[in-house]
């Protein structure tokens, strides 16, 4: 694996840097403290082709490649960690369909995404969270249709305002579940019977849409199958690598900056007459959060590179997600310890940071869910 | 219709300043931007060019590395790229810098239905004269300080600020225009223009190409030629890191306050 990054990714990086600092960044406590995501960041993001990242050229897209995702969501999430969870969503939702839809489907929903319309990802329910294969929304045959019923939870980029279509999983078949039984659809938000129910208020990524999604006979016709009947487990599935390793950027994007303000903070902050970065205890903090830090970030570039390569990655992605999103809780904390009482204050941007941190290690597969999917590798 | 826009690789004057023995910059050593003002100059060009499917051409005279910056031109939306690039040409002032780009761009093909843009001036020499002296070396008008731009059918009206007001001219191709920062947003590169750059050309333009060129003057080229030398270059000594106050904003803006009415500032 080289570390050596081409021109055009270098240049990606200069656009994604600039465009996180002037535009992002400067709304990012705003849409904390308002909970409300600025969507005129989305129709500029798409401006710039962002959401074209992972979109096959065909298409429209640039389709640059997994490692060009990583070093995207990783600018952003320096900058505004909701930012980041809607792109690395909408990135996650493109991937889906790119290799499980069919013609029509990606040239209309991957068109959407570029114009920077969002997309959702409808797996998890009230009763079905880490044991996906418990969900209980149904789609019944009826003539050409099918009809959705059923809740969902937890659900990104889909608010009051937010989201236009959403990859619903279904049971076609309750006998066989997971085994056979779900099938992906790809569901219009303009559709009668898709109601966007509570937007979530939450400890963290506040300006992220999150919200739960009430199916009440929704009607869809066959053609918004994604895939195969009976395949949606293995279309949800399909999107769970570079789902990992988006989040494992996001996490890695978060802990720089805390680790950043964490630095300036203990340059500045004068104790018994010196910096307390003079202090071999701080200095410590520092040491270790930076080398976990770039121990995460290496992870996370690793497994992106194996999809690249086209070759297995599914224990790196989960080795990657596991450990970045662990590490940027650790290291958010210790940050906030370092800015001592004025950590706890909304004033100061870690504040923030620590809190958007927490969801890391629950989102995108438990960390306890990594563990099992790592260890079910090694004990193959 | 083509246009030529003239752009610089400066030092990002947020780093550290690093200075040879000449006199002049060292700037292999130096985080380095492109000229705000010529930013400006880009997205006036490029915004024509969305009114008019006109042809965009960045030039710039510097070493090797500022062929990137030129593809990040590219990116944003340039047609292509001219890199000004020999050893001959190093040390040039504003007299030899102008006469060698306006060379480049007569070599190039500029017609009477074109245009030059250039930033008003350069953050690292500030002498505002390079745009203004390739209008003379090619012996055509030049609007400074442009503010506003707009294309009415075959002239351009534009906003030339002054210190006290502004006036408004009028002006026909061929001509040259300095552009000013309060002229327009920037816009970014996008993805498709970075995936693509690489397939435009830049053309390298070195002393064996131009020095037969009428508009370049031999002698007057380079640092040894150049009219003008700079005998010192320094940074200033630093005032010194300053107080920091801690706390909260509350606290801090009273602090300050307070601080400023026992120096008797407020």
């Amino acid at each position: 694996m080289t570390l050596q990054l081409t021109k055009e990714q270098e240049m990606l990086v200069k656009l994604v840097k600039d465009f996180s600092e002037n535009e992002i960044a400067p709304l990012a406590e705003e849409t904390d403290r308002t909970g409300k995501f600025p969507m005129q960041i989305v129709k500029k993001m798409a401006e710039t082709g962002l959401f074209g990242l992972n979109v096959p050229k065909e298409y429209g897209g640039v389709d640059m490649g997994e490692v060009s995702k990583v070093l995207a969501i990783l600018e952003i999430a320096k900058a505004c960690s909701s930012t980041a969870e809607m792109y690395a969503v909408q990135l996650l939702v493109n991937g889906i369909i790119a290799v499980n839809g069919n013609q029509e489907q990606k040239q209309k929903y991957l068109g959407m995404s570029m114009e920077g319309k969002l997309g959702a990802f409808a797996l998890t329910e009230p009763g079905a969270g880490s044991d996906a294969g418990a969900l209980q929304t149904t789609a019944v045959w009826d003539g050409d249709d099918y009809i959705l019923n059923g809740v969902k939870c937890f659900i990104s980029n889909l608010g009051p305002e937010e989201g236009d279509y959403a990859i619903v999983i279904a049971l076609t078949d309750k006998e066989k579940k997971i085994r056979g039984g779900m099938t992906a659809f790809l569901v219009d938000r303009e559709l009668k019977g898709f109601v966007v129910g509570k937007t979530e208020d939450k400890m963290g990524i506040r300006g992220a849409a999150v919200s739960e999604l009430i199916l009440e006979d929704c009607r869809v016709p066959k053609s918004a199958i994604l895939g195969q009947v009976g395949k949606g487990f293995h279309v949800a599935m399909s999107g769970l690598d570079s789902g990992r390793i988006g989040i494992a950027a996001q996490a890695c994007g978060e802990a720089r900056a805390a680790l950043q303000l964490a630095l300036a903070y203990s340059k500045q902050r004068i104790q018994f007459k010196k910096a307390i970065c003079q202090n071999q205890g701080i200095q410590w903090y520092l040491a270790e959060m930076a080398t976990k830090l770039r121990a995460a970030e290496l992870l996370t570039m690793e497994a992106a590179d194996l999809r690249d390569r086209k070759q297995p990655s599914g224990m790196n992605a989960s080795m990657a997600k596991f450990f970045a999103a662990e590490t940027a809780v650790e290291i958010a904390g210790k940050a906030v310890q370092i800015h001592g009482g004025y950590g706890y204050i909304k004033d100061y941007a870690i504040e923030r940071i620590y809190r958007d941190t927490r969801i890391l290690t629950i989102y995108e597969g438990t960390s306890e869910v990594q563990k099992i999917v790592i260890a079910k590798a090694l004990l193959q | 219709m083509k246009i030529f826009v003239c752009v610089k690789q400066v030092p990002d004057t947020s780093g550290k300043v690093a200075v040879n023995d000449n006199g002049t910059l060292d700037r292999s050593s130096m985080a380095t931007i492109v000229n705000p003002d010529d930013m400006n100059a880009m997205e006036a060009a490029l915004s024509l060019k969305d009114e008019t499917n006109c042809q965009v051409i960045a030039v710039t005279m510097g070493p090797a590395p500022a062929e990137a910056m030129l593809r990040e031109l590219i990116a944003m939306g340039a047609d292509e790229g001219i890199l000004i690039s020999s050893r001959e040409f190093g040390g040039s002032d504003t007299f030899a810098t102008s006469q060698i780009i306006a060379a480049a761009i007569n070599h190039a093909g500029f017609g009477k239905d074109d245009l030059i843009f250039c930033g008003r001036q350069a953050i690292d020499g500030d002498t505002a004269q390079v745009g203004p002296q390739i209008a003379e070396k090619l012996d055509i008008p030049q609007v400074t300080y442009a503010a506003e731009i707009e294309k009415k059918e075959e002239v351009l009206v534009i906003k030339r600020m002054l210190e006290d007001g502004y006036m408004m001219v009028e002006v026909q191709t061929p001509c040259l225009i300095t552009c000013i920062k309060e002229l327009n947003m920037l816009r970014y590169m996008t993805l498709k223009g970075i995936t693509e750059c690489y397939e435009k050309p830049v053309h390298v333009m070195d002393y064996e190409c131009l020095k037969d060129e009428p508009l370049i003057e031999i002698d007057t080229i380079g640092l040894k030629g150049s009219p003008t030398n700079i005998f010192k270059s320094f940074t200033p000594p630093q005032k010194g890191s300053g107080i920091m106050l801690a706390g909260t904003v509350r606290d801090t803006a009273e602090e300050l306050v307070n601080r400023l009415l026992k120096a008797h500032l407020i």
